[in-house]
């Protein structure tokens, strides 16, 4: 074990023995360690949140055919800094009639959903927070609590406008947990297992070409679970002001606000881990040397972090009910029927060469997603044909 | 090592706690969420026992996985009719709601 | 005192004393925040004992959709955002005497039994408790007829909610 072989665990041994040799007793020497590995990992998370807040206000203002902010350093890139001193320095003003304790508890736990998140994602095989067997669903464990921090924020505003946000967003949340859940079993189908690192050391051949409506359903409901556009009711400046989050100021919105754009990077890597073949990536000999690997996991994650951003600064935002007519009537039972397509597929195909394999499983999603978009052309095509119906015998009166 | 023991009487604890909510409360969200906390101890009991007795065969497992279908069906179903029983009658309070008692 | 010990005291005192909150405050909403409490630390105990799947299923079922629904439900049936009037019954001391006599009955029953002061076996290193959980819900031998009845239960549950909440207009 060197350094470039296992960088973590190498630098974990190394403090252990200097802590042991200033004379601590061995467990608490460990979860000294231990501790100290959690803060350094939720900072460093802390730090590329940072980063973030300047790739979304350039990115943004290229696809809206500005520049963006360049005043604030080199390319403006002390701008996030500008930002964070300008919330710090705000007053905290807490409305009057708030619950004070939910108040403020809400933006922690907001936050706190997405950091624990980390914990699972493996940047390298051996740079890990924790190897948990049922990562697939800590997952949307981690969103049940977001979803809570919501409501919290919603309700201890003591603002009607904060509740019909916080309710449009909460029942978003909830019913696209359901495809989430259902795009993340498929992962765990053709990898046999629901931990994180199972599902990259089984993708010999990346799962977005096994399953390409399976990485497109986990990409439309991690959308949703964000609050993005074109989701985002729950922001709609034009309509509720700002949502569930109106009444917080200062640095308590920043919380808010970099913990969405941290859950969107976050979710970013969930992407590139879960389907594009986490650190085999583009950099060649992840596998090997750990902080490749790390690099392409990085990498991938801003990829479809600027995949996110692209998607939220290009439609229009959909009404809440469209949306849940979407979830329940379309998404979900494409989902079922792909999951148990795929399953189907799994076994069908399962000795066979893997050129087949992939070619099989290939066809079959593409058949399936066919088939979901034709059925949904016949519904539609039968609703306008009603509403001709019914708006022909006007039309031939008024000729009359 | 963490004897059965312990596990047993937490449940026991937790079970008459809820216990105590549902017979003490008036507002009938609040004995639902007695009742609640009488499951969440029922399920504790069955994961001890499963972890303690016998790890090989799953039955403590599958029971608690029912248990937990169980409880979200009653609350969806109870908290539907509470709803209901608002919009008629604009009271959740147990003892207003006496058509029944003779 | 080992550190699953300390764990262990901490979970079930964080457990006991929100329960305890559940059944005593007055504003509705903290009891249900309180129940969240009472939740997570009952899963932190599933976690201790080997049982992760159930741990994660807890967090996801009961606190990301049962605990979300009672706030819902807490919200929608009140006349205004601050709770009046007593919270407990008239008879609210016959039902703490008959709470005590319930944990003693049940700490007295138990403590009859044979296998009361039990420690936990070893379970063996390559055994995966999570696909033979797995294997139980669906074979044919074990318990897929419970598994399928619990699906028809909340279908009927699902079919009874819509129903009640439907609104003829």
């Amino acid at each position: 074990m060197t350094l470039w072989n296992n960088p973590t665990n190498f630098i974990a041994d190394w403090l252990r023995g200097v802590f042991s040799g200033w004379g601590m007793a061995e467990g608490l020497a460990v979860i000294l360690v231990t501790l100290i590995g959690i803060v350094v990992m939720a900072s460093l998370v802390m730090l590329l949140d940072i980063f973030l807040v300047w790739v979304e206000r350039k990115v943004v203002a290229r696809f809206q055919d500005r520049l963006g902010p360049n005043r604030v350093g080199p390319f403006g890139l002390i701008q996030p800094f500008a930002d964070i001193i300008k919330l710090i320095i705000k007053e905290d003003i807490t409305p009057d009639g708030a619950d004070k304790v939910v108040y403020n508890l809400a933006p922690l736990l907001s936050l706190m959903s997405v950091i624990i998140l980390w914990a699972i994602i493996p940047l390298a095989p051996v740079i890990f927070g924790v190897d948990l067997n049922v990562g697939a669903l800590y997952l949307i464990a981690a969103g049940a609590i977001g979803t809570l921090s919501i409501i919290m924020a919603g309700w201890s505003s003591n603002n009607k406008y904060a509740l019909i946000g916080a309710f449009r967003q909460v029942a978003a949340m909830v019913s696209y947990e359901i495809p989430m859940v259902v795009a993340l079993l498929i992962p765990t189908i053709l990898a046999g297992t629901m931990g994180m690192k199972g599902i990259v050391d089984a993708q010999s051949i990346w799962f977005v070409i096994l399953s390409p409506l399976g990485a497109l359903i986990f990409l439309i409901s991690a959308i949703a679970e964000l609050g993005r556009t074109p989701f985002d009711l729950n922001e709609a400046e034009s309509e509720i002001v700002a949502g569930f989050h109106i009444e917080y100021t200062g640095m308590k919105f920043g919380l808010f606000y970099a913990g969405e754009l941290l859950h969107a990077f976050t979710f970013g890597t969930f992407l590139g881990i879960l389907f594009f073949g986490g650190w085999n990536g583009p950099l060649p000999w992840g596998g090997q040397y750990p902080l490749i690997g790390a690099l392409n996991v990085v990498i991938k994650g801003l990829f479809f972090y600027w995949v996110i951003m692209w998607i939220k600064y290009t439609l229009m935002r959909i009404r809440i009910d469209h949306m849940l007519a979407f979830n329940w009537k379309f998404l979900t039972p494409v989902a079922f029927v792909l999951l148990m397509v795929t399953a189907l597929m799994d076994k069908l195909l399962a000795g066979t060469a893997p050129w087949i394999y992939g070619m099989g499983m290939f066809l079959a999603n593409i058949l399936v997603g066919w088939l979901a978009l034709e059925a949904a052309r016949a519904y539609a095509r039968r609703q306008r044909l009603a509403k001709e119906a019914l708006a022909q015998p006007a039309t031939q009166a008024a000729h009359h | 090592m963490i004897p059965l023991s312990w596990y047993l009487i937490l449940s026991a604890a937790l079970f008459s706690i809820g216990l105590f909510g549902v017979l003490a409360r008036r507002n009938a969200v609040a004995i639902l969420l007695g009742v609640e906390l009488m499951l969440n101890a029922v399920n504790i009991n069955l994961v001890a026992f499963w972890r303690y007795l016998d790890p090989a065969v799953m039955t403590g497992q599958v029971f608690a996985i029912i248990v937990f279908a169980v409880a979200a069906a009653e609350v969806a179903v109870g908290l539907g009719l509470i709803i209901s029983v608002y919009r008629q009658r604009s009271t959740i309070v147990a003892e207003d709601i006496d058509l029944l008692k003779w | 005192m080992t550190a699953l010990q300390v764990l262990f005291i901490l979970s079930a005192a964080v457990i006991l004393g929100s329960a305890l909150m559940v059944v005593t405050v007055r504003n509705l909403i903290h009891a249900a925040l309180w129940l969240i409490v009472t939740l997570f630390g009952v899963a932190v105990l599933y976690a201790m004992l080997n049982a992760s799947f159930l741990a994660l299923v807890q967090v996801v079922v009961y606190i990301g959709a049962i605990a979300i629904l009672f706030i819902f439900a807490v919200m929608l049936t009140r006349k205004e955002m601050r709770d009046r009037g007593p919270q407990l019954n008239k008879t609210w001391w016959l039902a703490g005497i008959i709470g005590l006599l319930t944990f003693g009955g049940l700490a007295w029953l138990l403590n009859n039994w044979s296998g009361f002061w039990k420690t936990a076996g070893v379970i063996p290193a390559g055994a995966d408790t999570m696909r033979d959980l797995g294997v139980a819900l669906v074979s044919p031998n074990a318990y897929v007829l419970p598994f399928e009845v619990a699906s028809v239960l909340l279908l009927a549950a699902l079919i009874g909610a819509v129903y009640l909440a439907f609104n003829r207009k």
